[in-house]
């Protein structure tokens, strides 16, 4: 899927500048910058969820699919999850059930969670759901937005883990977004930076990660917090 | 529902209801017959004993008949309500799936309905309709459906803004659907508590049509109708229109106070205000002597809340000058409630108690509470995630910080001014004369929390508690705010407790780590050993759960499993045991903190 010259405009201000990006099939697409840099704007306009102007090219818009950040705002608090989970499928009544329990199983949570509603679950296994729903719909891109950002360190590192067991075994594209660099650089194949509404770095992740080329994206890696800093 | 009963509001509210609902069902059967009797002998007579509120122009009891009209004029004001309710709703609801242009009309139609004047609406309506109980319900009912769709519309459109209506509008869920299932299910609540104060408004609306004759014809009766009747005689024989009034006014009464009492417990904001006071407990024997050097020394820390609920649980904590001191643990830890209990803050109905809490050398718990407040207000220094929580949104940075010093430190306003610059220059806002005079939302988030930063440096804070005060910050600012609390620690010798759920940013600034979990601390090392010396499990899956920049991508991530226990579900045993891959079948002890090498304490059985 190719995003082309995508810009978004409030008003007078530009939140996304002319961006450019190529999300190759089967691969995930790691965006950073800091808050306010356009990133969750540029995934609503792919995502069809404001207007824009510009491209988007080889794939099917109706096929993309977003996981949001905060897991207590991204479920309807009186669904249960099977009924959550089955709003985007297109199978007949009677596989639902089935359906539902294949989705609940990709991210590894128990068939018995469909009767379960969301203020019972943690924010992680809300996560989940939350991906479930998005697989339901048979999407071709992916777009997660900041979807560790709010869970705990302890349950961070599920998330991740499914999120490229998807890649892995689904063959899904998706460009994930975060703030947080190193996630990004963990899930990533290529890395896209954001500043000021525009693309300012994108390449291989351990190219921009290890030899970083623009100001900016030095300027990030910096500000990483380290445990083990030499 | 026995909270509706606990305030004199509640109870009133729901005695009164249930009261007219009962006259309601028996009224009629009880005394039809007696309101019914026509007696020639007692025509227009006022009060007495065997007609206590007198009788009409056909002798009948007046009593009697505002008993019986209870049922019709509930009926009425209930058949108003729905009809308002229903249209008002659906009013409500159209713009969310008509069209574009049919929406903006529906809206504009409903804005200017609100305007107009809702007894005007419903006279006008009634007139049209014709004269009796069909035109005055209908009047009624028109009047109270444009407040309906209002309030549908303005609810509707928060619901819209939900991640998971977005989330359905992706999935391609047609928009009537998405109203059906999300949006009305979602706003439900409020709108039927809304109904029960609308029942109340009816109930008053009606009364007043039936009074300017334009509701409830003879031989029909309702209260409005009894009031039109007996007003005529009301300096004559007063009691024959008190009767009905007082009826009407009580019914009215209740449902607005139910209504409201409804949707106060519906909303749970009512916290009530206050805050807790440490209590000292007895001190056990091995308490031992206090720390001189330390600037806060706190010993077995307990906050509890009533039902059993104790998130913070015999927490220990010494913090020195010129050090930082990391609290880590993930949400729910009890981490913020540590920091509010050293600062007085826990809400009530929360408990603290302490064996030991010291700030710079004096007991909390024995000070009284003038005093106390002195202390806290010239020694400590607060900094949260949200420094708009610190912040008056409605006043110039400068002035604020100014008036730390002219309160605490009885500066004249020049000398505060002056010094309110001067630390925004220390925390290095640029431009700080001209952000002294602007508004804190004129400001980033960044020189947000560097303002309240130097708000605290407008005394000589000898504690500075920072909770979480870089999560909302982009890791450039947040890199920039650790470095200026670095600074601040350094050159004033103050201790600072940073508190924070991110492993990592409290490896990087601080010089010992304290780990909680479910409300206890589980570890206490030196920060050098937190990457590869930690002991306890807990602490050693959080770190291995972290990605960094040199993490191995080929390799899965760690994760723990499972989630902490909440204050309400903690067992005797070790709280991390459910999720902890070395528990044997000792662990359903509690194992005890105790020391572990140099500078370094655990609290678990398996670290040896
Ligand atoms: N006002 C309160 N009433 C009852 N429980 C509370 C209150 N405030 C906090 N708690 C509970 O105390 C526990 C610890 O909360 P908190 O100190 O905010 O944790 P942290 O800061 O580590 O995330 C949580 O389980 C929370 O639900
Ligand atoms: S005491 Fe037992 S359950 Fe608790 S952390 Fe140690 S080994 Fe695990
Ligand atoms: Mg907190």
């Amino acid at each position: 899927m190719i995003i082309k010259n995508l810009t978004v405009r409030f008003g007078a201000f530009t939140a996304v500048d002319d961006v450019t990006l190529e999300i190759p099939a089967g691969a995930i697409v790691g965006l950073v910058g800091e808050s306010g840099s356009g990133k969750s704007t540029l995934a609503r306009a792919v995502t069809g969820l404001v207007p824009y102007t510009g491209e988007i090219t080889g794939g099917d818009p109706r096929r993309i699919q977003m996981v949001f950040q905060d897991p207590y705002a991204s479920l309807d608090p009186r669904m249960t999850v099977g009924a959550s989970v089955a709003e985007g499928l297109r199978v007949p009544r009677a596989a639902r059930q089935a359906e539902v329990e294949r989705l609940l199983s990709l991210v590894s949570l128990p068939a018995s969670m469909a009767g379960r509603y969301p203020r019972e679950l943690s924010g992680g296994q809300r996560q989940r759901v939350a991906v479930a729903r998005a697989l339901g719909a048979r999407p071709e891109l992916l777009v997660a937005d900041e979807i560790t950002s709010a869970l705990d360190v302890s349950v961070q590192g599920s998330v991740l883990n499914l999120v490229r067991s998807l890649r892995e075994e689904l063959g899904l594209s998706m460009l994930f977004i975060s703030h947080n660099l190193a996630v990004v650089r963990y899930v990533s194949d290529v890395v896209a930076v954001m500043h000021r509404g525009r693309l300012v770095e994108m390449g291989a992740t351990e190219e921009v990660v290890g030899s970083p080329r623009n100001g900016y994206t030095r300027s990030l890696l910096e500000a990483v917090p380290r445990l083990r800093r030499a | 529902m026995r909270h509706l009963l606990r305030t004199p509001a509640g109870l009133a509210g729901t005695t009164l209801v249930g009261l007219m609902v009962i006259l309601a069902i028996a009224g009629p059967p009880i005394w039809g017959a007696e309101a019914e009797r026509i007696d020639p002998a007692v025509i227009l007579q006022g009060a007495s004993a065997a007609h206590p509120l007198g009788t009409d122009n056909l002798g009948r009891d007046i009593l009697a008949r505002v008993l019986v009209a209870g049922r019709l004029s509930l009926v009425l004001a209930l058949l108003a309500t729905l009809i308002g309710a229903i249209g008002g709703i659906v009013l409500g609801a159209l713009p969310s799936v008509l069209p574009r242009r049919a929406a903006r009309l529906v809206t504009g139609t409903v804005n200017a309905l609100v305007a107009f004047p809702g007894l005007l609406l419903a006279m006008f309506t009634a007139v049209v309709a014709g004269l009796g109980a069909r035109g005055a319900v209908l009047g009624i009912g028109v009047a109270i459906a444009p407040g309906f769709a209002r309030l549908t519309q303005t609810l509707a459109a928060s619901v819209s803004g939900a991640d998971y209506v977005s989330a359905a509008r992706m999935l391609g869920v047609p928009r009537r659907r998405i109203m059906a299932r999300h949006v009305l299910p979602n706003i439900a609540e409020p709108l039927i508590l809304n109904l029960t104060q609308a029942l109340g408004g009816a109930l008053l609306g009606l009364a007043g049509m039936s009074f300017l004759g334009l509701g409830v014809q003879p031989p029909s009766f309702d209260w409005g109708r009894l009031l039109f009747d007996g007003f005529g005689r009301i300096y004559s024989t007063p009691a024959v229109a008190l009767g009905p009034a007082v009826a009407v006014a009580l019914a009215g009464i209740g449902f607005n106070l139910l209504g409201d009492v409804l949707a106060r417990a519906a909303s749970r904001t009512a916290v009530p205000a206050g805050k807790a006071v440490p209590r000292a407990v007895s001190a056990p024997g091995a308490l031992g002597e206090p720390d001189p050097e330390a600037v806060l020394e706190v010993r077995d820390l307990t906050v509890t809340f009533p039902g059993g609920v104790t998130p913070v649980r015999g927490l220990s904590l010494t913090v020195a000058p010129g050090e930082i001191v990391g609290l880590v643990g993930e949400s729910g830890s009890g981490k913020s409630l540590t920091a509010s209990a050293i600062g007085g803050l826990v809400p009530y109905p929360g408990e603290v108690s302490a064996a030991r809490l010291r700030l710079c050398g004096t007991d909390l718990g024995e000070l009284p509470e003038q005093e106390r407040r002195k202390l806290l207000g010239t020694s400590l220094a607060m900094v949260f995630q949200d420094p708009m929580a610190s912040l008056n949104p409605a006043l110039r940075v400068g002035g604020q910080l100014a008036e730390v010093a002219t309160v605490h430190q009885g500066a004249s306003r020049a000398e505060a001014r002056a010094r309110a610059v001067d630390r925004l220059r220390h925390v290095r806002i640029p431009e700080p004369d001209r952000r002294a005079r602007q508004h804190p939302h004129e400001l980033s988030g960044g020189m947000r929390q560097r303002a309240v930063i130097a708000m605290g440096l407008m005394g000589t804070p000898r504690l500075i508690i920072a909770d979480e005060p870089t999560t909302a910050l982009d890791v450039t600012v947040q890199r920039q705010i650790l470095r200026l609390l670095r600074e601040v620690t350094g050159e004033s010798g103050a201790a600072t407790l940073f508190i924070s759920h991110d492993i990592a940013v409290v490896g990087e600034l601080c010089h010992r780590v304290v780990v909680m979990y479910a409300g206890r601390v589980v570890e206490e090392l030196p920060v050098e050993k937190l990457a590869s010396g930690a002991a306890h499990p807990y602490t050693r899956a959080l770190v291995a759960s972290l990605p960094d920049m040199d993490t191995d991508r080929s390799l899965p991530l760690a994760s723990i499993s499972g989630h902490q226990p909440s204050p309400a579900e903690l067992g005797p045993g070790c709280a991390f045991a459910a999720r902890c891959e070395l528990a044997t079948g000792r662990c359903a002890e509690r194992p005890p903190l105790i020391p572990y090498g140099k500078a370094h304490q655990v609290a678990c059985w398996e670290a040896s």
